[in-house]
């Protein structure tokens, strides 16, 4: 049983023409996941009978006439997303039984772009964490080997598309999240700018870095979906209200005339050579594709990290607060009183990592460092996206590793979670500024994928899309696929 | 920047976390490994800079007064721990 | 209390809204409905949801600081505050922090001695309410209704200026009387749309340093605020007369015992942890909807008192009666309308007289008055144009109250008229001369005293309805003879 190897432009074709149905599609998704998610554990929640339903319903539309661009495509959901009446964990004891009452923005707008959910795919626990490792419902292995890491937050939908089991899923990028695993894995990772796509309905982190995004097999694929699930929603006062442009459209400009800048600040020590050496090659790539490649430096880079892990956990550890037992999600029957009830709750129902940033969150928010920490990682933060708004002044887009190693063995480095951090450093400055970014394959480092990072202005999706697909049309890295895992592995 | 014990009691009493003995200990080693990485911060020099709490330039928007959302308690306390008369039920809160 | 003390008092006024949706979500503020039936997702603060701000909310925000002639923040900020307590479901309340939409302020206070004072305000807010946690009825549990969660509240804050608990009490009220009189809050303490928390401390007299102070909540009337902070101030005095310290805590008044208690500490020190909140953007507000607003505000209680006082030549305190509340003031201004400015001071002395008798014996609104601005000046016309006397009016006045009709219809089926025919009294008035020999021989040696009760006899004779000023001269005219 082949994993389907058609983008999901051909797949939409194919479904209008008829030539396949979405039940034909779904079926054969669900036969992989069936097979082969058992070597991988990258869903959380698979729903056959619902995805056949939706499938059903969408061939009817297209035996109608009424499909559209993505009618009938099977795609997973990483369940960090609300899914109606669908359990929606966020890989965490403490919504482990949570069935949603209601679906994400996000889903409510693939679903009415036709596209069949088949199931929840599987995640660092609340989004924390760059491996899979931190889920309740145990790690995510890398298709390209098992026995390692296919990166986090979104490891689990990484996996699912890498492994074929999906043409697409969405993941959630809040230092990296999606880039990340999808240069581990060898495919597409794509997040577009904060404010782009809406956040009601994904279960908060961090609520100024936090967007969601598509892990796809190519930038083409991304664009499409992006460009069903982009634009304005009332629920998120953070949503920005500017018309979405037809991605799918500017992709075809030739790169004759762009502007690429590199940060030699890139080129740390931290990066493995290899690495290196694929980034070299892919900006070879895009010069002979006729882009100009200039040197543009990114001075505060080096702050990203620590301005990160203190604004993302200070705003963690006030949006799990929620989390208490009182109305939804995990209570501890072993308490007797309400502050037992709350402490037991949240001891038992949060991995160790979670509770780890809620620390760090609650004490940097605390009485007598919220100015040392805080307030100086705002300021931090602006120098930073200073940084990137003047680089964009200069160039049309930035290029550089996603990240600084390829895929690492699974409890690596779970030890230390410094040495985990450190993982994000080319990818957390984006979320700073909350500017699109997209990882795209650019070739292998001892067998296993690696990443080549494109970075655009805010609200520049197109370049980003543009540049990386032309890169796509011009080279291979997009189309390998690794060995199918061993079928029937029990999870 | 190293963290007691005592600091590691008391933010995780703010934070209504249960740490054994052995993680608190745990906790104050990695926190403070942590907080030795993001320390480097606080050496930069931000005289002048204006704090960015949002990536966005743009203001609130306003929502018209209107009711919109119906009874859903139903739906909701399915999800309840523990939900008798229409209310949710925790232990004893006293004043 | 002993003296050499200066009491310090600030207060903390949290006013419901009167917004129909919450604050932050969609989901209906009505009272009363049954519990958690009006508490959506945003307010139950599920996982996923986010905050979308109320217009109107901030509209009446903006037109509280105008009222008080506070400056509206061109750009204020939301933040949260963190905590834990099972009627707060997000964990974290949304509030305003360093950058509040309303700053500084000021409102004028007038105590029964007659003296006035101003009082300044610090601040003003917006903020959601939390929940209710209920406890009766539970085995050791208690139950959490969130229909109240989300609900917009105007925090007002005041300075530490009140310097007693009755100059607390005033400024409570004339809060109390403004937001209701703006339109912004329905100020019906007992369903709780407008509490008061009171800061208290003291210092001794002449110092310029502030005491540690106390926090009473929930204080829900005016009378219950001034017999706690009363008490508080005795508490400390008594205290720091034993050589003892002031604890920073918050307290709470048992209005049977009358006294206040330390809270069981809620949380050792809270460290609230504000941070702007990231799911909301800085509110913005042009001078183009200040203006808008602006145009919206009413003429406020003291500008309409003292029009009343210019205008219809009132007393400063019958015209402060009067513009009570809106409602009330607009009664008035109905009456005077139909009687005519002429007759100002008898409607201003019917209204806060018989009528608020009226409405205060039966537990009425102005709204509810079973005599209307019309019938009253009806009534009044008559008293006027001397068809009936100030005593009779009374009893039309209760006869119109139960319903029997309007001022003419009940004066014309009791044959109330006044009597007037001068001969009519002379008759009348013979005939009380006549019949009292004895005092009217007293009285002509010099008692003066026994005028009041010729005038008696003569009233009884004509059931009350023998016009009075008439009654007076001619019996006057009469035994002098």
């Amino acid at each position: 049983m082949q994993g389907d190897d058609r983008s999901i432009a051909e797949l939409a074709r194919a479904l209008r023409e008829r030539s396949t149905s979405s039940r034909e599609l779904v079926a054969a998704s669900l036969a992989r996941i069936e097979r082969f998610d058992g070597a991988l554990n990258a869903f959380i929640t698979v729903t056959p009978e619902q995805a056949l339903a939706a499938a059903d319903a969408a061939d009817a539309r297209l035996a109608r006439g009424e499909g559209g661009p993505l009618t009938g495509v099977p795609i997973a959901h990483k369940d960090i997303f609300c899914t109606r009446g669908i359990a929606t964990t966020c890989a965490s004891k403490m919504l482990a039984n949570f069935i949603s009452p209601y679906d994400a923005t996000v889903v409510e707008r693939l679903a009415a772009a036709g596209l069949v959910c088949v199931g929840k795919t599987n995640m660092d626990e609340f989004a924390m964490g760059s491996s899979n490792e931190t889920s309740f419902f145990g790690p995510v292995r890398n298709p390209w080997d098992l026995e390692r890491s296919p990166g986090g937050s979104s490891g689990g939908s990484a996996a699912a598309v890498a492994a074929g089991l999906v043409p697409a899923a969405t993941g959630t990028d809040t230092g990296g999240s999606i880039r990340q695993p999808a240069a581990l894995s060898g495919i597409t990772g794509f997040k577009p700018s904060y404010g782009r796509v809406s956040r009601y309905g994904m279960i908060a982190f961090a609520s100024s870095l936090d967007q969601a995004g598509i892990l796809a097999r190519s930038a083409e694929d991304a664009a499409l979906l992006v460009e069903a699930m982009a634009g304005f929603d009332p629920r998120d006062s953070t949503s920005a209200d500017l018309p979405v442009p037809h991605y799918v459209a500017e992709l075809g400009r030739p790169l004759a005339g762009r502007r690429i800048g590199v940060p030699p600040e890139f080129f740390d020590a931290g990066l493995d050579a290899g690495c290196a050496a694929r980034l070299r090659e892919a900006l070879d790539v895009l010069r002979q594709l006729g882009a100009e490649i200039v040197d543009v430096s990114l001075p505060h880079l080096g702050l990203s990290v620590p301005t990160y892990y203190i604004v993302a956990p200070a705003e963690a550890s006030s949006n799990l607060a929620r989390f208490d037992g009182v109305r939804f999600g995990h209570r501890s029957t072993a308490a007797s009183s309400l502050e037992e009830m709350y402490k037991r709750s949240r001891q038992e129902g949060f991995g160790a990592e979670v509770r780890r940033r809620i620390m760090t969150g609650t004490y940097v928010l605390s009485t007598g460092y919220y100015d040392a920490y805080y307030l100086q990682a705002q300021k931090a933060r602006k120098l930073i996206a200073e940084d990137l708004r003047r680089a964009f002044d200069r160039v049309d887009v930035i290029a550089g590793p996603t990240t600084p190693t390829p895929a690492f063995r699974l409890g690596e480095k779970t030890d230390d979670p410094v040495q985990m951090y450190l993982n994000d450093i080319y990818t957390i400055a984006v979320n700073l500024a909350g500017v699109p970014g997209i990882s795209v394959p650019c070739g292998f480092v001892d067998g296993l994928p690696v990443g080549l990072q494109l970075i655009g202005p805010a609200f520049g999706e197109a370049a980003v899309l543009n540049v990386a697909h032309q890169y796509q049309c011009a080279t291979d890295w997009h189309r390998r696929r690794p060995a199918d895992p061993p079928a029937g592995v029990k999870r | 920047m190293a963290l007691s014990k005592e600091d590691v009691r008391h933010i995780a009493q703010l934070a209504r976390l249960a740490l054994s003995e052995e993680e608190e200990a745990d906790y104050a080693a990695k926190l403070s490994r942590i907080l030795g990485l993001v320390d480097q911060l606080r050496q930069v020099d931000t005289q002048g800079v204006v704090p960015m709490a949002h990536p966005l330039d743009m203001a609130q928007r306003l929502r018209p007064d209107v009711v919109t959302e119906e009874d859903c308690r139903d739906l909701c306390q399915q999800n309840a721990p523990r939900a008798e008369g229409g209310l949710y039920l925790v232990p004893r809160v006293i004043d | 209390m002993s003296g050499g003390w200066e009491p310090v008092i600030g207060l903390e006024i949290h006013a419901q809204l009167a917004t129909r949706s919450k604050i932050f979500s969609g989901a209906a503020t009505a009272y009363g409905a049954a519990p958690n039936t009006q508490a959506c997702l945003v307010d139950l603060g599920y996982p996923g949801v986010l905050p979308v701000l109320n217009a109107e909310a901030v509209r009446l925000a903006v037109r509280f600081g105008l009222a008080i002639g506070a400056s509206i923040a061109s750009r204020s900020v939301f933040a949260r505050k963190n905590y834990f307590y099972p009627d707060l479901p997000k964990g974290y309340q949304i509030s305003q922090y360093e950058l509040p939409v309303v700053q500084g302020g000021s409102l004028r206070i007038e105590l029964d001695d007659g003296s006035s004072r101003t009082v300044r305000l610090t601040r003003a807010h917006l903020e959601e309410d939390a929940g209710k946690s209920l406890h009766e009825n539970f085995q050791g549990l208690s139950g959490i209704d969130l229909n109240r969660a989300g609900t917009p509240l105007l925090e007002i804050v005041s300075e530490p200026d009140m310097r007693s608990a009755k100059e607390a009490a005033a400024y409570m009220r004339r809060i109390h009387q403004l937001v209701r009189w703006i339109g912004i809050c329905d100020g019906n303490m007992q369903e709780g749309s407008f509490r008061c928390d009171a800061n208290v401390s003291v210092r001794p007299a002449g110092s310029t340093q502030l005491g540690t102070r106390t926090e009473i909540k929930n204080l829900n009337s005016f009378r219950f605020l001034e017999r706690a902070i009363l008490f508080e101030i005795d508490r400390q005095v008594g205290v720091l007369e034993d050589g003892g310290r002031i604890v920073q805590e918050t307290r709470l008044y048992d209005p049977e015992r009358d006294q206040t208690r330390s809270m069981r500490s809620k949380e050792e020190a809270n460290d609230y942890r504000y941070f702007p909140d990231p799911d909301l953007l800085p509110l913005e507000i042009s001078e183009a909807l200040v203006a808008e607003v602006r145009a919206t505000l009413p003429e406020l209680p003291d500008a309409r008192a003292q029009r009343l006082v210019a205008e219809a030549g009132l007393g400063a305190g019958e015209a402060a009666l009067l513009t009570a509340s809106r409602e009330l003031a607009d009664y008035f201004e109905a009456v005077l309308a139909a009687v005519g400015p002429g007759q100002a001071r008898l409607a201003a002395t019917w209204v806060n007289g018989e009528l608020a008798a009226a409405l205060n014996r039966d537990s009425l609104g102005i709204e509810a008055a079973r005599v209307d601005a019309q019938a009253l000046a009806g009534l009044l016309a008559r008293i006027a144009d001397q068809t009936i006397s100030g005593k009779i009016a009374k009893e039309v006045f209760e006869a119109m109250w139960a319903g029997e009709g309007s001022a003419d219809q009940i004066i014309d089926r009791k044959g109330l008229r006044q009597i007037t025919d001068s001969s009519a009294l002379e008759q009348v008035i013979d005939q009380v001369i006549a019949a009292n020999p004895g005092q009217v021989a007293e009285y002509r040696a010099g008692k003066d005293k026994l005028f009041g009760f010729f005038v008696g006899q003569v009233m009884k004779l004509t059931a009350g309805k023998g016009n009075p000023a008439q009654v007076n001269e001619l019996l006057r005219r009469k035994l002098a003879s």
